[in-house]
C-alpha cells in the first residue's frame, strides 16, 4: 500500500525527521489559510499516488497567499495519469543548495533492509542506477542489530563533506530506518533530502509504502489507505476478501489462486482473446465469495463472457457450483459463462451445475479455448 | 530417496487445533505421513484424533516424539514466531503454509534459521509432497503419483494443475515442492534444483516459476552450470500489467524488472525448454526424457 507524501512526511516528522513546515489542505481556502499561516513563498503539491507530478503541472509555486487559493484551485480536481487529485500538500517553497537521494528498500535477494544513497538527488534513481551507477551507495543492514552508527555515518559521508550536515544525514538515516522496521515499510524514500544555503538538511519529498502483510495487524495504518485514488471495483473486491485487478480485455476470469490466476489469463490471450481481469477467490470454500466475483464481473461493461477455473484442493468445487448458482438466482448474467472445475467434490459440483442447466469442463485448455470463441462469436 | 521429506519424516503440526491445522492434519494422516505430535500452546495433555498427542510447545515435542520435520498453520501473526520456536526446538525442516506473514519478520527470521542450519520451506506456499511416502501441507495426494519427475513451484494451484497433467499421462513424481509466493523465501529454486540434481531416485525437473524478482533467472544460471538433468520451465504472468501485486506477495513486475519475457528468455539461454502453457508440460518432458 502507498501512503501519499502528506502521510508519509507526517510517520517521518513523527520519528524526529526535520521536515519543512505545512500541512494538507482538502480546499482552497484551506490553502490560503494554510499559506498565510506560513508566510512568503509557498509550493503547492497535489497528493496522487503517481509519479512526474510536478510535470503534469500538479507542483506550483504561489507567493501570496491569494495565489495560493487560486492555485489548489485549479489542482485540487485535477487528473494526473488517471488519478483525482483531492488533497494539496501547502509547504514553504525551501532555498535548495544541494539535493540527494536516500532510499530504503526490503531486498529480496540478500533477504535484508538495503540503503540506497545518492549525492545526485531530486531525480529518478533508476536512471542514477543505470548510467551513474559509482554514484549510488548500497548498504544492506543486518535486521538483528538494525543500521549500526559507524553504516550510518559512512551513508552520510558518501553525501556531504562538512561534519555537520554528515551528522544530522545520519540522525535522519537512523530515524528512517525505525520507521521502516515499525511500521512494517517496503519501501521508504527521501527524494531529494536537501541542504538549505543556511546549512539545514531537511526531508523535502517523501516516499513510503508499506508491506500489505503488515495491515492486518496495524489497523492505524490500514486506516491510511486512499480509496479514491483505487478502481472502485478493486475496493469492492478487496472488502469482500477477494483479489482483484482490472485489465483492458473482456473475458472475465474467476480463479482460486494467484498462480492459476495468472496462467488462466495468459492462455486466454495464448487462444487470441483478452482477459479483462485478474481476480482470485482464494482458497477458503466460500459461496458467497463467487457470489461476490460474478457481481464486480458482470459490472464491467467490457466482459463478453466469463471464464470459471477452478482447481479443487482445499477450494471445494460444490462451494464454487453453489456459488455460480445463489448469484444466477440473484441476478441475471447477461454474457455467457463457461465452468471448468476439477478436483475435491467434482461430481457433486457437476450434478448441482446440471441442476441449473450449464454444464462443467475438466480441461483448463478446452474452457479457456471454448470462452474466447463465444467471445469471438458475440463480437 | 527423495528430496526434504519422505519415509524418514516424523511430522509435528504446529497449530494442530486450528481450523486449517486440524483439517489438513487429519488429511496428512490420511495420506500415511507420519504425524508424531501437535502443538497448541495451553492444549497440551490432549489427543488429536484420539491418537496423536498435543503438546504446549515444539521442544516437548521433540523431546517426546524425536519429530525432524515441523509444519505451521498458525495465523499470520503469530508465523514468525512458530518458525523461531520450531528451529529453536532442533527441527531441521520446517514447513511454513501461513499465508500474510509481515515481510519484515521474515528479515529477522532468515538468519536464525541459517545459522541453525535448518531448513525453511515458504511462508505463504502449499508445502510438499513425496508421492507414497509423505504429505506435507496441503498439496491434494489424490493427484500426485510416485515417479521420478522433480517439480518446484511458487505457487499453489497452479502446481496441482501441472501435477494433475503429469499424472494423467502417467507420469510419476519424485517430489513435488511449493516454494511460496512470498518476497522473502526460506527455500529458493536453486537449493529445490540442486537437491534434485543430487537425488538419485529424479531423472527430470519441472520448474514452476512467476513474474517478479529474479529467482528464475539466477536459477537458471545455475542450471546451465550446474544441472545435468532436463528441465522444463513454465512463467506465469505473460499478461500481467507492470506494477501490479498479483495476488502473491511476491509477483510483481518492478519497473521493467522481473517480467515473464525475461524469466523465459533467461531459461531459453540456459538449455531449459520452455512451457508457453501448462499443457505444453507432459510433451516436452517427454521430448526430454527420451
Amino acid at each position: 500500500m502507498n501512503l501519499h507524501e502528506y502521510q508519509a512526511r507526517a510517520l517521518l516528522k513523527a520519528a524526529g525527521v526535520p521536515v519543512p513546515d505545512g500541512d494538507v489542505a482538502s480546499t482552497p481556502g484551506e490553502a490560503e489559510a494554510l499559506s498565510r499561516r506560513i508566510g512568503g513563498t509557498v509550493v503547492v503539491k497535489a497528493q496522487v499516488h503517481a509519479g512526474g507530478r510536478g510535470k503534469a503541472g500538479g507542483v506550483k509555486l504561489a507567493k501570496t497567499p491569494a495565489e495560493t487559493a487560486d492555485i489548489a484551485s485549479h489542482i485540487l480536481g485535477m487528473q494526473i495519469k488517471g488519478l483525482t487529485v483531492h488533497k494539496v500538500l501547502v509547504v514553504p517553497a525551501a532555498d535548495i543548495a544541494t539535493e540527494a537521494y536516500v532510499g530504503l528498500i526490503l531486498d529480496r535477494d540478500s533477504q535484508r533492509p538495503v540503503f540506497m544513497v545518492s549525492p545526485a538527488g531530486g531525480i529518478d534513481i533508476e536512471e542514477v542506477a543505470a548510467k551513474t551507477p559509482d554514484k549510488i551507495l548500497r548498504l544492506p543492514v543486518d535486521p538483528r542489530f538494525g543500521l549500526l552508527p559507524h553504516q550510518a555515518m559512512a551513508l552520510a559521508f558518501f553525501l556531504y563533506t562538512d561534519i555537520k550536515q554528515v551528522r544530522a544525514a545520519a540522525d535522519i538515516m537512523q530515524r528512517l530506518y525505525k520507521v521502516f522496521v515499525e511500521n512494517g515499510a517496503s519501501l521508504a524514500e527521501i527524494n531529494p533530502l536537501v541542504t538549505t544555503p543556511a546549512g539545514q538538511v531537511l526531508a523535502l519529498d517523501a516516499k513510503i509504502s508499506i508491506d500489505d502483510n503488515e495491515l492486518d495487524r496495524r489497523p492505524d495504518l490500514a486506516e491510511l489507505r486512499d480509496e479514491t485514488a483505487e478502481d472502485p471495483a478493486e475496493v469492492a473486491a478487496r472488502r469482500a476478501g477477494l483479489t482483484f485487478i482490472k485489465l483492458d480485455g473482456n473475458v472475465g476470469c474467476v480463479v482460486n489462486g494467484a498462480g492459476l490466476a495468472m496462467a488462466t489469463m495468459d492462455l486466454v490471450k495464448y487462444y487470441g482473446g483478452e482477459p479483462a481481469n485478474f481476480l482470485d477467490i482464494g482458497g477458503s470454500s466460500n459461496p458467497d465469495k463467487v457470489v461476490n466475483a460474478l457481481k464486480i464481473i458482470t459490472a464491467d461493461p467490457s466482459v463478453r463472457a466469463i471464464l470459471f477455473n477452478i482447481f479443487g484442493g482445499i477450494t471445494r468445487t460444490d462451494d464454487v457450483a453453489n456459488g455460480i448458482k445463489t448469484a444466477l438466482a440473484q441476478f441475471p448474467v447477461k454474457v455467457p459463462i463457461v465452468v471448468r472445475l476439477t478436483g475435491t467434490n467434482e461430481k457433486e459440483a457437476v450434478k448441482i451445475l446440471q441442476g441449473i442447466g450449464m454444464t462443467a469442463l475438466s480441461d483448463m485448455d478446452e474452457a479457456v479455448s471454448k470462452v474466447v470463441a463465444l467471445v469471438g462469436e458475440a463480437a | 530417496m527423495s528430496v526434504f521429506i519422505g519415509k524418514d519424516t516424523r511430522l509435528v503440526v504446529q497449530g494442530i487445533t486450528g481450523r486449517d491445522g486440524s483439517f489438513h492434519a487429519k488429511q496428512m494422516m490420511e495420506y500415511g505421513t507420519k504425524v508424531v505430535a501437535g502443538v497448541t500452546p495451553g492444549k497440551g495433555g490432549q489427543r488429536f484424533e484420539g491418537t496423536v498427542p498435543v503438546f504446549d510447545t515444539v521442544a516437548q515435542s521433540v523431546a517426546a516424539t524425536g519429530a525432524n520435520t515441523a509444519v505451521i498453520y498458525v495465523p499470520p501473526v503469530g508465523a514468525a514466531g512458530a518458525i523461531f520456536e520450531a528451529v529453536d526446538a532442533g527441527i531441521a525442516t520446517v514447513i511454513c503454509i501461513t499465508e500474510g506473514v509481515p515481510v519484515i519478520e521474515m528479515t529477522r527470521v532468515m538468519p536464525f534459521v541459517r545459522e541453525r542450519g535448518a531448513r525453511l520451506i515458504g511462508p505463504n506456499c502449499p508445502g510438499a509432497i513425496t508421492p507414497g511416502q509423505a504429505k506435507v501441507g496441503i498439496i491434494p495426494g489424490s493427484i500426485c503419483t510416485p515417479g521420478r519427475v522433480g517439480l518446484v513451484s511458487r505457487s499453489g494451484t497452479l502446481t496441482y494443475e501441472v501435477v494433475n497433467q503429469l499424472t494423467r499421462a502417467k507420469i510419476g513424481q519424485s517430489t513435488c515442492v511449493g516454494i511460496g509466493g512470498d518476497p522473502i523465501i526460506g527455500t529458493n529454486f536453486i537449493d529445490c534444483l540442486r537437491a534434485f540434481q543430487d537425488d538419485p531416485d529424479t531423472d527430470a525437473i519441472v520448474m514452476m516459476g512467476e513474474i517478479g524478482g529474479t529467482d528464475e533467472q539466477k536459477a537458471a544460471e545455475f542450471v546451465r552450470d550446474h544441472v545435468t538433468k532436463p528441465v522444463v520451465g513454465f512463467i506465469a504472468g505473460q499478461t500481467a500489467p507492470p506494477g501490479r501485486r498479483m495476488g502473491h506477495a511476491g509477483a510483481i513486475i518492478s519497473g521493467s524488472s522481473g517480467t515473464a519475457a525475461e524469466k523465459m528468455a533467461a531459461f531459453e539461454a540456459a538449455g531449459i525448454s520452455v512451457m508457453k502453457r501448462p499443457a505444453d508440460v507432459v510433451p516436452l518432458l517427454s521430448a526430454r526424457l527420451k
